[in-house]
């Protein structure tokens, strides 16, 4: 009986929550702040490593291997292991510009190479599902190549990849997290330095909810987008 | 106007295409004159479809020439936009551009490829409609019209670069019987306004009546040619007769 009331205090403790909220929020809106700037960034950078992949032509076959070596790498590195690269090596190089950055510079950069590896996976996806046809019309118009990709191919490919790059987004935004290891105060870190403080589990609570409450809304749209496009899909079929 | 005073407008010499170990044109020769129109017929797999591709470079070719107006189309260093810009091609599957209105899909290469202004390709890309009679159309986006509809923007949609040859690759193929007639009488009119045509049909009945010259492919050669009623009538070749008996049979069954 004890111990069940304790863990219940130490978990639901009202008067934590008062202290937790305005401590974790002010950590959060660091998580904003860096999942915004970061999907902005990937949102760009992602669709041009895509097209990089996609260049035809013996010339550009270093570039195309450079592009499949970044995703190879960033994708196959755990996003842990990139925080300590550029949070720690980078400041490590001595090498002025990029060494003299605050850490949520270094949060921001690892989280945008990560995740620019894994949406560009998604943009190249949506690029291939175009079908072949679609480019012969555009390029038997006499559109050039990169025309051809601007008018015809890019704005297709992107339609459709919508809900899956939405689901990296999802995952982008819980990731902000992870960089509090580097240093980075927002949400986690800040929570735990309340736990430990006040020796309970409020914060962590707090952090949670803040999370759901952005990752939930974001995946309820993204489903109503796949709903909407199956509803279209079956329209045309008949 | 020819820019290559009296010789053919389309020259196909010697032209062999593989993919892979399999032969798919076989040292085609055919000749077409300025506002003439060729119908190319024969069994799906004979080659026609890429040799109307070969023709404006969406298949390369491996062996012999092409020249259109003049032009080597196989030579080295052609700037493959410009000449793709004066020849049109539709395809069977439409390949209608689906996030673009109809009118959007007519002015696209006009404005893009040939930097005409807004309005004069929104003025030539409207004409066009009209004359299909599918203005009220122009704002729709391409799956609410029927493939008959569909077909007869692509058409436009090309014409709207006007072209100096359209290559029609099967256009009717995918379409109801019910809707063939509006693509045909579309192409018919073409025809009659002396645009040159190389057509890939199995219309046959369409094929006698424009066609100036008729080609049976068989097994990437062209086994036969002539005058519709030279092919129809008195084929000389045993493959073009067993052909022609095959075709007439559907016909009359379906």
């Amino acid at each position: 009986m004890h111990a069940l009331h304790q863990t219940i205090h130490a978990f639901f403790n009202p008067h934590s929550y008062t202290l937790a909220i305005p401590d974790v929020w002010a950590g959060f809106q660091v998580n904003l702040k860096m999942m915004v700037i970061a999907e902005a960034l990937v949102l760009v950078l992602a669709l041009a490593i895509a097209l990089v992949r996609g260049l035809p032509g013996p010339t550009a076959k270093p570039l195309r291997a450079l592009a499949i070596a970044y995703t190879d790498f960033f994708r196959g590195t755990p996003i842990i292991v990139v925080s300590f690269l550029i949070g720690f090596g980078l400041p490590g190089l001595q090498l002025g510009f990029v060494s003299n950055r605050s850490v949520l510079t270094y949060g921001v950069i690892t989280l945008t190479l990560v995740y620019t590896a894994y949406v560009t996976e998604v943009y190249r996806a949506g690029i291939e599902s175009v079908h072949a046809s679609q480019r012969a019309a555009a390029r038997s118009l006499g559109l050039s190549y990169a025309q051809s990709m601007r008018y015809v191919v890019i704005p297709q490919a992107v339609r459709r990849v919508i809900p899956p790059l939405l689901n990296d987004f999802i995952g982008l935004q819980k990731d902000t997290a992870i960089v509090s290891v580097i240093g980075v105060s927002e949400a986690a870190l800040t929570a735990q330095q309340f736990s430990n403080r006040n020796g309970d589990f409020p914060s962590y609570v707090v952090a949670a909810v803040f999370f759901i409450l952005i990752t939930i809304p974001l995946a309820r749209f993204t489903d109503h987008l796949v709903q909407e496009r199956e509803r279209k899909e079956r329209a045309q079929a008949f | 106007m020819s820019t290559n005073g009296n010789g053919p407008f389309v020259e196909v010499r010697g032209v062999s295409k593989w993919f892979g170990d399999l032969q798919v044109l076989d040292k085609i020769d055919l000749e077409v004159g300025e506002h003439n129109v060729v119908c190319l017929i024969g069994a799906s797999g004979s080659g026609k479809s890429t040799l109307l591709r070969c023709m404006n470079l969406l298949e390369r070719v491996e062996e012999g020439d092409i020249t259109v107006d003049g032009v080597c189309l196989t030579k080295e260093k052609v700037d493959v936009n410009a000449l793709r810009r004066k020849i049109g091609i539709v395809f069977q599957a439409y390949n209608l551009f689906p996030h673009m209105t109809v009118l959007q899909n007519v002015m696209l290469a006009p404005r893009k490829a040939s930097g005409v202004s807004r309005d004069e390709a929104e003025q030539r890309a409207m004409t066009l409609l009209c004359r299909i009679g599918l203005e009220a159309k122009a704002g729709e986006y391409p799956d609410r019209l029927s493939g008959g509809q569909q077909q007869r923007v692509a058409i436009v949609r090309a014409l709207a670069m006007e072209p100096r040859l359209m290559l029609l690759d099967e256009i009717t193929s995918a379409l109801d019987p019910q809707l063939v007639a509006d693509v045909l009488n579309l192409v018919r009119e073409l025809a009659e306004s002396g645009m040159t045509m190389i057509l890939a049909t199995h219309e046959m009945g369409f094929a006698r009546e424009v066609a100036d010259k008729v080609c049976f492919l068989d097994a990437g050669r062209i086994l036969e040619e002539g005058p519709p009623h030279q092919i129809f009538s008195e084929p000389r070749e045993p493959r073009t007769r067993q052909f022609l008996a095959r075709v007439l049979e559907a016909e009359r069954l379906s």
